[in-house]
Parts: C-alpha cells; sequence; structure tokens
C-alpha cells in the first residue's frame, strides 16, 4: 500500500476505493492524520482492511479508527457493518477475546490527599485483583451458576451483591445481551470460564488509578462525577478463556460453513456464516454469552477494587467510594439501528478494537447522559494518559457510531522487548511518580509506552473527525499489569 | 517417548515480527515434524516451566477437515490442557499426520508458571506448503 492509493476526503478522512481491489464489496475509510496514516502503511493493517471489505452483506463502508494495528483477520481499531438478516456475521471480526473492554469509575478523593497512601492502594489492588497468566479468582462457579452469568451478565453480579443498580444502569447495554443462549457454549469454554470471573489476565489487560488532569466538556464531566484533582479507576480486561474457547470453536466450525454457503474470502481467519443461517444464530448467542462472562468479570473486578480502596484508604480519606461512569465494549458485534441513504437498517456491527459512540438522544443511554451522548473511553499507555470523550450526532453518519479504543500498537512485542528492559522502565515509571505492580518484567516490556501511538493525536483526529468530543484527559497514578 | 527435545529443534521454528501478536515460522522435513515443531514453538513462546511432580505420557488423537483445520486443533488442544489442567509439557511426540487425523504423545508434567498468555490459535494467512526441504507454514497466536 503507498499513500497515493489513498482519496483525501478531508484533513483526517481517507478513502481507499472498491474499485482498488475487484473483490472488495465497499470502500474502506481510515480516520488519521497523514502521521498516523504513513505509520499505519508500516503494517499489514490496511491490506487486513481491504479483506474484511471483501465479506458478503456489508452495507456503506469499512471503518479504520486511528488507533490502527494489525491484527489478523479483521485489523485492531476496525469497524465493519452488515446487513441483517442476509449478511455475514465473522467471529474474526469480533475476536478472541469477546467483549474486551474498559470501564471509567470516579471518586471523591483527591489525588493530593491519598498521595500519602497510593503505594498501599497499589499493594491492596494487587492483592484483591487476581492478574497474570491463566490466573483464577476468588469467585467459583458451579456448573449451574456459569450457565447463569452467561445468561444474565451484570444481572448476575447484582442478583449476588457485586453490583449497585446505578453500575448495571451504567453498563453498555445494562450489561446483558439478551440474545444470550448458553447452550451454543461448548463445555471446553464453561470449563475455562468457571474459575476465571473476576480476573485480570494478562497482556495489555490492566487495572489503572488515574488522576483527572484536565476537563474539556464541563457539563458532561460534571454529570459523569470527574473533577480535575479527582483519583479515577480504569479496568480493562474482557472474556478471559471462556471468550478465547468460544472463538476458537467457531473460527473452526465456520471454516464448514463458508464452504457449505460458497462464501470466497481472502483470509481464513475471515470465516463467516450468515446471520440468519444456523450457524451464524448459533454464534451470535455464544458470542453474546461470552460478551455477558465479561460484563460481569469487569464488574467483580469492580467489587474487588472497591474493597482495595477500602482497605486502603478507609479512615485516611472522608469518602473511598467509586462510582461506574460507564463500561463500554471494544471487541463485539452488535445489532443496531442505523441510518442509511435516508432509509432505517437493521445491521450487525462488528467492532474489533472500536467502541460503540453513540450521540445525543439514544434511548440505550442512562437518562444523565442521553442529552450529551455516550461516554466513550480511551485508555493509553501507562505512563502517558487516557481520555474520556463523548459519542456525537456524526459519529452515526460517519462511523456507524463508533470511535477508538485506545492508543494503538506501533512496535512489535519482540521489538519493544530488544529495545526496552523491563526493569528499566519500571524504575523510569517510579522515578514518574506512577507506582507500578507487574506481573513479569518482559510483560511490561513489551507494554511500554514507546510501543504505542501518542494517544493525544489519535484522540485529535477522533475529535476533527467529529465522531467523538473531548471530556476530559486522566494520567496514571497507579498501574497493575496482567 | 524419550527424553525432552525441547532442546534439540530450535533450527525448525522462528519468532517473527507481528505489531500486536505473536508469530512464528514453522518448518519439518515431514508434516509429522512440522507438527511437533509448531507445537514446540508455541510452547518456547509460553516460556512455561514445570514443578516437581508425576510425570504422565499421554496419547492425543485429534481430527479435522484438512491439514491447517488439524494444526490449530492440535495446538488449541495442548493450550486448552494446560490452563485447565494445569500442565506444562516437556516432550512432544508426533507419531502421525494422515488424512487429516493426528496422533501424538505428550510428556505432562506440573504446571509452575506460564511467562506469557497465548488467547488463540489464529487462521491468518495460515497455510502449509510444501519446499524442496519439506514443510513450512507461519502461525499468528492471540496474545
Amino acid at each position: 500500500m503507498r499513500k497515493q492509493d489513498f482519496n483525501r476526503l478531508n484533513p483526517v478522512t481517507w478513502e481507499i476505493p472498491q474499485s482498488f481491489r475487484d473483490d472488495m464489496r465497499v470502500p474502506v475509510r481510515i480516520f488519521a492524520s497523514d502521521k498516523i496514516l504513513e505509520a499505519t502503511l508500516g503494517d499489514r493493517s490496511i491490506e487486513q482492511a481491504i479483506n474484511a471489505a471483501t465479506l458478503p452483506g456489508l452495507v456503506s463502508h469499512v471503518v479504520v479508527m486511528p488507533d490502527v494495528h494489525q491484527g489478523y483477520g479483521f485489523p485492531i481499531g476496525g469497524v465493519a457493518a452488515t446487513n441483517v438478516p442476509d449478511g455475514v456475521i465473522s467471529p474474526g471480526g469480533i475476536g478472541y477475546d469477546i467483549n474486551c473492554g474498559v470501564r471509567v469509575l470516579a471518586s471523591e478523593i483527591s489525588a493530593d490527599e491519598a498521595e500519602p497512601w497510593l503505594d498501599d492502594l497499589a499493594n491492596a489492588l494487587n492483592a484483591h485483583c487476581p492478574s497474570g497468566v491463566g490466573g483464577k479468582g476468588s469467585v467459583r462457579l458451579t456448573a449451574k451458576a456459569i450457565e447463569n452469568v452467561l445468561r444474565l451478565g451484570s444481572e448476575w453480579t447484582e442478583r449476588n451483591g457485586f453490583a449497585t443498580s446505578e453500575d448495571v444502569r451504567r453498563t453498555e447495554e445494562c450489561g446483558r445481551l439478551e440474545d444470550a443462549d448458553p447452550s451454543c457454549v461448548s463445555d471446553r469454554a464453561k470449563q475455562r470460564g468457571r474459575p476465571q470471573l473476576g480476573t485480570l489476565g494478562a497482556g495489555n489487560h490492566f487495572i489503572e488509578v488515574d488522576i483527572i488532569e484536565d476537563i474539556f466538556h464541563p457539563e458532561a464531566a460534571e454529570a459523569m462525577g470527574l473533577q480535575v484533582g479527582n483519583l479515577a479507576v480504569q479496568i480493562h480486561c474482557g472474556s478471559r478463556g471462556l471468550g478465547h474457547q468460544v472463538c476458537s470453536d467457531y473460527v473452526r466450525e465456520l471454516q464448514n460453513a463458508v464452504r457449505r454457503y460458497n462464501i470466497q474470502l481472502p483470509d481464513r481467519e475471515l470465516v463467516c456464516a450468515p446471520l440468519n443461517s444456523p450457524e451464524g444464530k448459533r454464534y451470535f448467542a455464544a458470542m453474546a454469552c461470552a460478551a455477558n462472562y465479561a460484563f460481569a468479570n469487569r464488574q467483580v473486578l469492580t467489587h474487588h477494587a472497591r474493597t482495595a480502596f477500602e482497605e486502603a484508604l478507609a479512615g485516611k480519606v472522608s469518602n473511598w467510594d467509586l462510582s461506574l461512569v460507564y463500561d463500554i465494549a471494544h471487541n463485539m458485534g452488535k445489532i443496531e439501528q442505523h441510518r442509511i441513504d435516508g432509509e432505517e437498517r437493521t445491521l450487525c456491527v462488528h467492532r474489533k478494537g472500536a467502541t460503540r459512540a453513540f450521540g445525543p438522544g439514544f434511548e440505550g443511554l442512562p437518562e444523565e447522559y442521553r442529552a450529551l451522548g455516550q461516554p466513550v473511553l480511551v485508555p493509553g499507555s501507562m505512563g502517558t494518559g487516557s481520555w474520556v470523550l463523548l459519542g456525537t450526532k456524526e459519529s452515526m453518519s460517519l462511523a456507524f457510531g463508533s470511535s477508538c479504543h485506545g492508543a494503538g500498537r506501533t512496535m512489535s512485542r519482540k521489538q519493544a522487548k530488544r529495545s526496552v528492559r523491563g526493569d528499566q522502565l519500571l524504575a523510569k515509571l517510579e522515578n514518574q511518580g506512577i507506582h507500578i505492580r507487574a506481573g513479569s518484567m518482559p510483560g511490561l516490556a513489551e507494554e511500554a509506552p514507546q510501543a504505542y501511538k501518542d494517544v493525544d493525536s489519535v484522540v485529535d483526529v477522533v475529535s476533527k473527525a467529529g465522531i467523538a468530543k473531548k471530556v476530559a484527559r486522566l494520567k496514571p497514578l497507579v498501574v497493575i499489569k496482567g | 517417548m524419550g527424553e525432552s527435545n525441547f532442546h534439540s529443534q530450535e533450527d525448525f521454528f522462528e519468532e517473527i515480527e507481528h505489531t500486536a501478536d505473536l508469530s512464528i515460522r514453522v518448518s519439518g522435513k515431514t508434516i509429522d515434524s512440522l507438527f511437533e515443531n509448531a507445537a514446540l514453538g508455541m510452547l518456547r513462546l509460553m516460556q512455561a516451566s514445570s514443578r516437581p511432580g508425576e510425570t504422565k505420557i499421554k496419547h492425543i488423537e485429534l481430527g479435522a477437515i484438512d491439514k491447517e483445520t488439524l494444526l490449530v486443533t492440535w495446538l488449541e488442544e495442548l493450550l486448552f490442557n494446560m490452563e485447565t489442567k494445569d500442565v506444562n509439557y516437556t516432550g512432544i511426540e508426533v507419531h502421525q499426520v494422515k488424512n487429516g487425523r493426528l496422533s501424538a504423545s505428550v510428556r505432562e508434567t506440573p504446571l509452575a508458571e506460564m511467562n506469557k498468555e497465548i488467547k488463540a490459535v489464529t487462521f491468518y494467512d495460515l497455510k502449509i506448503e510444501t519446499t524442496d526441504e519439506g514443510f513450512i507454514t507461519t502461525l499468528v497466536f492471540d496474545v
């Protein structure tokens, strides 16, 4: 790919026309600055977006976010919508970590007040929130209980004392996809999920305590309970081994389906099935179960984080409560209503490394956010910063109501380990006043800030493109890495 | 099966660059050795270690619609066992890969720790190719 293969639609929007490759069914549009676009040409992410543009039943265009990087099948940072019911659903377009997502919790704790206790807080979070490879949690689910978690998601956590009603209300889809059918989830997936509820996992998953550094939209920040100088918490994780197994099961199963439905694909990771086929329906119902598990997982971790805050800060600060701002998914397939060329259409929107970012007026939003738009949470790399944004009306027409999900990697894990030593990075971040707890030093090096794009540049692009508005910038103080 | 084959096969897999995930290029003189080396390469990436305890030799039989799907199925079988049974593999021997069936023996030991989580084995660009020296393929793991 070369830069001249793109048509520039405006300063931050580029298009690869459908005519670029014979098998494309729709164009690809990427939101990027010149610098981000040029960096993106260094890996195979745009080729992957073009491959995604070959799926049957696609509507309008494939969207690529500025935090894009190479994945498998779809690029990370890709959005593609297919027509319901005759378009396809692709597990590879959603990813193995189904409903990997992030939530932000607000507090009334000032960072100055908490500063002497941040090391204790890091220890308490690390002790209460299990992390690392294959980690097991304190909640052990019986065979019956896991069926309920898969069906009910966050509702299960509320019934079992892990959530408040406000937590549930402030979670995308209230933390429950109604189409979940546990009979479509394999015994192997359930077996993997039973010991892992309330665990962070490894890789790029984390719990972070941040200081709210700057506010750009006072009205929205007030509605979210975000105040400059106060602490906020981010929890980033997904559906753990259960979700990985669901995706693996269906990517394998659908290898047969593409033959049966005579679907031609440039990459086997893009396997798919028509949404109205038995295979497509079964995958969708299983994906919804994994999504519910992930909502419940982040909620149980929230419960653990609240316990850690109480343990470390009770009696030392005046109010150690954490209130959920919002919880969003960034690896998900959703059935949504969108207006395409003036016509109301039902679509299956695949977001892989991209978040929903619905604008003002959407009835599914909590009442306090309905006039403002959906909170969009954009975690950056540790050591830099993160953002809280708002979805916009324009995002609905430009990007199927979607926005970016993070900073996006620029450096391979191998290259990061060659360039950065985990112990030196740890010392550097600690010198910056960031309290780090990490499962492994090589793992920490892989997630070094220099392995990621500049999150501020990524947010500038989505802001200029009009698909999200800036609300607040967060800066890390405590990072618990899986 | 004999002693550990973990340190004898390094020339037959190499880690290659991937922005977000992990990838290895694997070769084998025979299709059997390609499958064996793919497992060894994946286990090397995971940097698993064993703790003292009972060693068991297990036999694994698997089937799939084609050899690429069989390769993914084989590696996922090992990942599943490692996560759910807390085992490490200190020896891998693939006896035969033929007509969509795999037969292998593995040496299981109690797992001490794993440094790298592999979420899944992907089909991204997956194709087992024949060369003058045998067989070669590239695997991408979601991490």
